[in-house]
């Protein structure tokens, strides 16, 4: 047994500890922190199944930004959750857990009975890649070959915070989602503010402009992008945007906006819609990025701010 | 048993513990927790036939890796979604029960917004 092979063991065992510890630890906090660090290892993971781009991702948005959301709802709803006192019948928890049990065993059993012949379609998104002019395989499935789901996502991106924000009470209607963040201007949250965001925004676009033929790309670069407007944010720096901004708004509808425009020219002048001219790809397939990464900067960090709760005019 | 199959057995046990985590715990905040469990455990799922999938030089079928960044961002709006619900159920009930049986300290009367 190579030391690689107990390396992954460990992972496993670790990860599934704190999957566990997620499910049955009493306190909604320590399941909150738990489901973090299990986030966190899950990116480890994905590393070792060598899919980087997806490491990236679910350690950006997964472990990070996710981290930060859950920590905030939990930290807010500390005192409702110890009120609850009311827990589920032993019949239930039996057959919840016969259940769960049941799906495991099944999903374990087809993955070691999983056939011998293989499918896959990576020497078909090689084959294709000379039609983008990108060498990344993954950014050419999301961004060229399934670009209709990517650009589905992104209005599922938009359908999310226009829910977000018609959870506003009538008293902050249109005005700035989240609390005013409060930090001592001397103290180490405020310094971090000030030194982190030149160096996160730099590496934040280097993982973009890197996506398109390295591990990287608009997804992972965004949330990078986000955590620092957020933090200059939690520091009290800057207030987040009041949401009836139109300036705001238009960056918000910029990313799906324009990925629509250029499907709709391909279904117009080209061969179907999200068609790219080979001679255009790249441009284009930038262009989309660049907008594509602004929205999903700005539309990370105002999900997390949360619904508007304080009037524009304050 | 190679390491695939590990991460495999591995996913199989957090779409279980997710499973009853969803069913059992009776706090929202939870249950958003336990769901996201469950998702991560299928999109490890997808991670171990991709890995299986490797060729051309690629080390993981692109297709299915695109497939999971897209889910991966469709479910963290979908929790900020959630958590917002959440929050405001929070702040107008000031309780988060998910039960039948009004809140204690619940006022029905309460005006909209």
């Amino acid at each position: 047994m190579s030391i690689a092979t107990i390396f992954e063991i460990v992972l496993a065992a670790v990860v599934l500890g704190l999957g566990i510890w997620t499910t049955a630890v009493r306190e909604t906090y320590s399941a909150t922190v738990g489901f973090v660090a299990y986030g966190l290892l899950v990116a480890l993971i994905w590393v070792r199944l060598d899919a980087v781009d997806v490491a990236l991702t679910e350690a950006a948005i997964g472990g990070g930004l996710g981290g930060v959301l859950l920590l905030g709802a939990a930290a807010r709803l500390r005192n409702a959750e110890l009120m609850v006192t009311e827990t589920p019948g032993k019949v239930t928890r039996v057959s919840a857990a016969a259940l769960s049990v049941l799906i495991a065993t099944a999903l374990a059993g087809a993955v070691l009975l999983l056939p011998d012949s293989v499918s896959t379609l990576a020497p078909t998104v090689v084959a294709h890649a000379w039609a983008t002019g990108l060498t990344n395989p993954v950014t050419n499935v999301l961004m060229a070959f399934r670009a209709m789901d990517t650009m589905l996502e992104k209005v599922v991106l938009l359908l999310a915070i226009v829910g977000v924000w018609s959870l506003a009470p009538d008293s902050a209607w249109g005005g700035h989602p989240g609390p005013r963040h409060q930090a001592d201007p001397n103290g180490v949250l405020a310094f971090l503010a000030r030194l982190l965001p030149p160096i996160g925004i730099v590496v934040g676009i280097y993982i973009f402009w890197t996506g398109a033929n390295h591990p990287g790309g608009a997804f992972q670069g965004g949330a990078i992008l986000a955590s620092m407007w957020l933090l200059a944010i939690m520091a009290g720096l800057t207030d987040t945007p009041p949401v009836r901004s139109r300036r705001l708004r238009f960056i918000l509808v910029a990313g799906p906006g324009l990925f629509l425009i250029v499907g709709l020219g391909g279904l117009c002048f080209g061969a179907a819609f999200l068609a790219y001219p080979p001679a255009l790809a790249k441009p284009l397939i930038l262009g989309i990025e660049i907008a594509m990464i602004l929205t999903i900067a700005t539309t990370l960090g105002l999900l997390l701010a949360g619904a508007p709760e304080r009037s524009a005019k304050r | 048993m190679s390491a695939v199959t590990v991460f495999g057995l591995c996913a199989a046990a957090a779409v279980g513990l997710g499973l009853y985590g969803l069913i059992t715990n009776p706090q929202p905040l939870r249950k958003i927790i336990a769901f996201n469990l469950l998702g991560s455990g299928v999109f490890l799922l997808f991670g171990v036939v991709g890995r299986r999938g490797a060729a051309a030089s690629i080390g993981n079928d692109p297709v299915p890796q695109a497939l999971v960044i897209t889910g991966v961002v469709v479910a963290f709006s979908a929790t900020a979604l959630a958590i917002a619900l959440v929050l405001r159920l929070f702040q107008k009930a000031g309780s988060t029960t998910l039960s039948d049986d009004a809140p204690p300290g619940a006022d029905p009367n309460l005006p909209g917004g």
